[in-house]
């Protein structure tokens, strides 16, 4: 404290401040709250900072633990929709289709699902996959300071969300997709406005990448900082656009295919660094990349049912639940017991908006599930932050925490 | 899907594996807890296992563990019904090999008594949070784990929720308006 | 006749702070997302006003709780409200604001009105922008009315302090 006095009082003379004095420095604990401007999710990061520079960070999540897996053992198989909807909440649709899958495979239908479903499931799920990366893309572009490019990316996102408001009946949270195939079938029309869409939103994208690629603001902010290298990547247990970014090419659609994604063609776009800049455009070339799977798929979209012909798992068709008593007892025992799935455990994943998702879910012969754990990559992906945020600054922990995109509803289940 | 991995790992660790499963192509190897660290390091290591990359850690609480049958259904199940005697937990940690994409879930069954097992972080660090998560939802403790604390609830919780004794609707709120009216 | 003045200065007041709400978004979960799109250019905040938030509690008035109160945030959710300056108002966005919603488990707060007095409540699982655009609207009018919870209590008070003077003399 003396020596602060001195600094502080003691430079009355103008010979003083040509000397230089040493400043007293300490480590400094930082608070970045739970409540903060970045609007990706509800995370608190404790930085120990020497000036600008983080010497430690410890990330603490479970602000936003709403009890998936507790509220998974009261519910029925199909009333857990609604709350996977709620776990990666930008891709609504990929974890619905990851949940239906490993009850599926529980149930052991996976195989007799009929085409069209599967063909639908592709679909929306692609289009979720593009809200994600958009909404990503665009909420790290706002928090460097680029409002324009968030602005176009949610105009684009209000597209698509119109187009899945048509198809599913909600915005965000649509609980579209049921045991066995999905609950409606597209509405006549849709996809020749998908298509309008998206050739909509590639004009968009053109300006956007115009406005960030080289932007050399957005280049310094986003270039060199947060990298992670492959070998870490795989220890950490990385997937999805970071893990891409540093070179480990593994994409659930290619490497342990399920659904239709054998017949349709597409890339998967990786990086070499595994920095954010890399993570960006990544992001940024799966979008056309998803765009080209729907373009296949909807051109490939065949007739038929939406539903597996299956009593244990369908519900029955309105007008028959209405006028035999067999069909309103079976409408009845599905709503209130559920699908009786019969005892066992798997698990199942499927290519989410930020990597590996996957559900192991163990079932013991009723209608609500025993165990449902949700392997979510974000949560995954957030342990990585403290160590990756060391010895930056705290400007740099914006785009490294947008990047990696952590969704507050995965992360904490 | 990874047979030859079980039959590696009996051929190799005999008596150390209890049990081998393989239900809707999942292998499992439950595993006796003492060994756990050995043939963790083995997997990772071994040439032709090459499981570098981690990919949950989880248990299941086997407390209401009594499954119901379904007529003219086959299940797959091996596990008896819980009768209080054995133990109550198995804690499995899932594996993923990078370059011969094969995987495999390994399980130590834990008794309520003595709910301790080795970590596996030290060898793969991806499952620091995972088993951290363990540890806050079902009171596993992680022998070797560098930072075993809670992670999703707070500190001055009391209990592990995600236990079958665990109510739901129990709340333990930490702040209450001080003008609030009856029970929450 | 002194009261007349007064009062038409506070209705001038109400009218400007009503049309000029600088929100704190407390965004936790889904309905951020929501707050994005009503934020966005197609349901456009900013014609009444309210478009810019302020990420500081200390220069803001309107608390907006979006999404999911958890217990763990509770006491943050209570450090922010209590550090905005009076008048304040509160919109609980969203039915896990407003009631818990479907999550009723040991950790998601049954409503965030549970630490903070609440304005108005969006119902919604997220609610549509057009809902929270009627809620700002009866929001304006409750600030209008001097009808919300803070300017009650400054109301309140007033008269408390009024009649204490009055019993000194």
């Amino acid at each position: 404290m003396a020596d602060l006095k001195t600094l502080v009082v003691g430079r009355k003379d103008a010979v003083d401040l040509d000397v230089e004095q040493e400043l007293p420095h300490e480590l400094m604990t930082v608070n970045m709250g739970p409540s903060h401007p970045a609007m990706h999710g509800t995370v608190r990061i404790v930085l120990t900072v020497d000036g600008e520079r983080i010497v430690k960070g410890d990330v603490q999540p479970g602000y936003l633990h709403r009890c998936f897996e507790k509220e998974s053992e009261y519910a029925t198989y199909t009333q857990v929709f609604p709350y996977t909807d709620r776990l990666n909440y930008v891709s609504p649709m990929i974890n619905n289709v990851g949940w239906a899958m490993t009850i599926e495979k529980l149930l052991g239908i996976t195989k007799q699902l009929p085409r069209r479903a599967e063909y639908v499931r592709v679909i929306v799920s692609e289009v979720s996959r593009i809200t994600d990366h958009l909404t990503c893309v665009g909420a790290s572009a706002m928090e460097l300071g680029a409002f324009t490019p968030f602005l176009y990316f949610l105009k684009c996102r209000e597209w698509l969300y119109t187009l899945l408001e048509e198809v599913s009946g909600a915005r965000l949270t649509h609980s579209y997709v049921r045991v066995g195939g999905v609950s409606k079938d597209l509405p006549v029309g849709w996809t020749d406005k998908l298509l309008a869409r998206l050739d909509e939103i590639t004009a968009v994208m053109v300006e956007v990448e115009a406005m960030l690629n080289q932007n050399k603001i957005f280049r310094d902010r986003m270039a060199g900082i947060g990298a992670l290298d492959r070998e870490a990547c795989i220890k950490w247990g990385q997937t999805g656009p970071i893990a891409r970014a540093a070179g480990l090419d593994y994409d659930v659609r290619k490497d342990y295919p399920y659904s239709v994604y054998p017949e349709l063609e597409f890339d998967v776009p990786v990086g070499t660094t595994g920095d954010c800049l890399d993570r960006y455009l990544v992001r940024i070339e799966e979008i056309k990349q998803s765009m080209r799977i729907l373009r296949q798929a909807v051109a490939q979209l065949p007739d038929g049912p939406v539903m597996i012909d299956d009593p244990r798992v369908a519900l029955p068709p309105k007008t028959d639940a209405y006028n035999t008593i067999e069909s309103m007892i079976r409408h009845f025992k599905h709503i209130v017991d559920g699908i009786r799935v019969p005892a066992g455990e798997t698990y199942a994943f499927v290519e989410g908006g930020n990597g590996e998702l996957g559900f192991y879910v163990v079932a013991d012969g009723t209608g609500r599930p025993y165990k449902a754990y949700v392997r979510s990559p974000s949560f995954v992906h957030l342990s990585t932050a403290s160590t990756i945020i060391k010895d930056h600054l705290i400007a740099d922990v914006v785009p490294i925490f947008g990047m990696i995109n952590m969704i507050g509803g995965e992360c904490d289940k | 899907m990874s047979k030859k991995v079980l039959d590696a790992l009996k051929a190799k660790f005999g008596d150390a594996i209890e049990a081998t499963d393989d239900q809707h192509g999942d292998e499992t190897a439950f595993v006796k807890r003492d060994k756990l660290r050995e043939i963790a390091t083995w997997l990772r290591d071994d040439k032709a296992m090459a499981f570098d990359a981690p990919v949950f850690a989880t248990c299941v609480d086997l407390l209401d563990w009594r499954p119901v049958s379904i007529p003219h259904t086959p299940s797959t199940n091996t596990r008896p019904e819980y009768d209080g005697a054995g133990p109550r937990f198995e804690v499995c940690w899932q594996l993923r090999s990078t370059t011969h994409r094969h995987r495999i879930r390994i399980k130590v069954r834990v008794t309520e008594a003595d709910p301790k097992v080795a970590s596996l972080t030290p060898l793969w660090i991806g499952f620091d949070w995972q088993e951290r998560e363990t540890f806050d939802m079902y009171g596993i403790r992680f022998d070797g784990h560098p930072d075993l604390r809670r992670i999703y609830l707070y500190d001055e919780f009391v209990g592990y929720p995600l236990r079958k004794d665990y109510p739901k609707e129990k709340r333990q709120p930490l702040v209450r308006r001080p003008d609030l009216v009856g029970d929450h | 006749m002194l009261e007349l003045v007064t009062s038409k200065l506070e209705d001038a007041a109400n009218w400007g702070r009503k049309f000029s709400l600088f929100s704190y978004p407390f965004v936790t979960a889904c309905c951020g997302m929501e707050f994005m799109s009503v934020a966005a250019p197609k349901y456009d905040i900013a014609r009444f006003g309210a478009e810019f938030p302020r990420f500081s509690p200390r220069q803001s008035d309107l608390l907006m709780i979006v999404g999911t109160i958890t217990e763990k945030q509770g006491p943050a959710l209570r450090r922010v409200w209590e550090q905005m300056a009076e008048p304040k108002w509160v919109i609980a966005f969203g039915v896990c604001a407003s009631t818990g919603g479907f999550y009723q488990n040991y950790h998601a707060m049954p409503g965030a009105d549970q630490v903070v007095p609440v304005d108005v409540y969006i119902p919604g699982c997220p609610p549509r922008p057009e809902q929270v655009l009627d809620a700002l609207i009866l929001l304006q009018d409750r600030i209008q009315r001097k009808d919300g919870h803070s300017q009650l209590r400054l109301k309140r008070e007033k008269i408390v302090m009024r009649e204490r003077a009055a019993l000194e003399d």
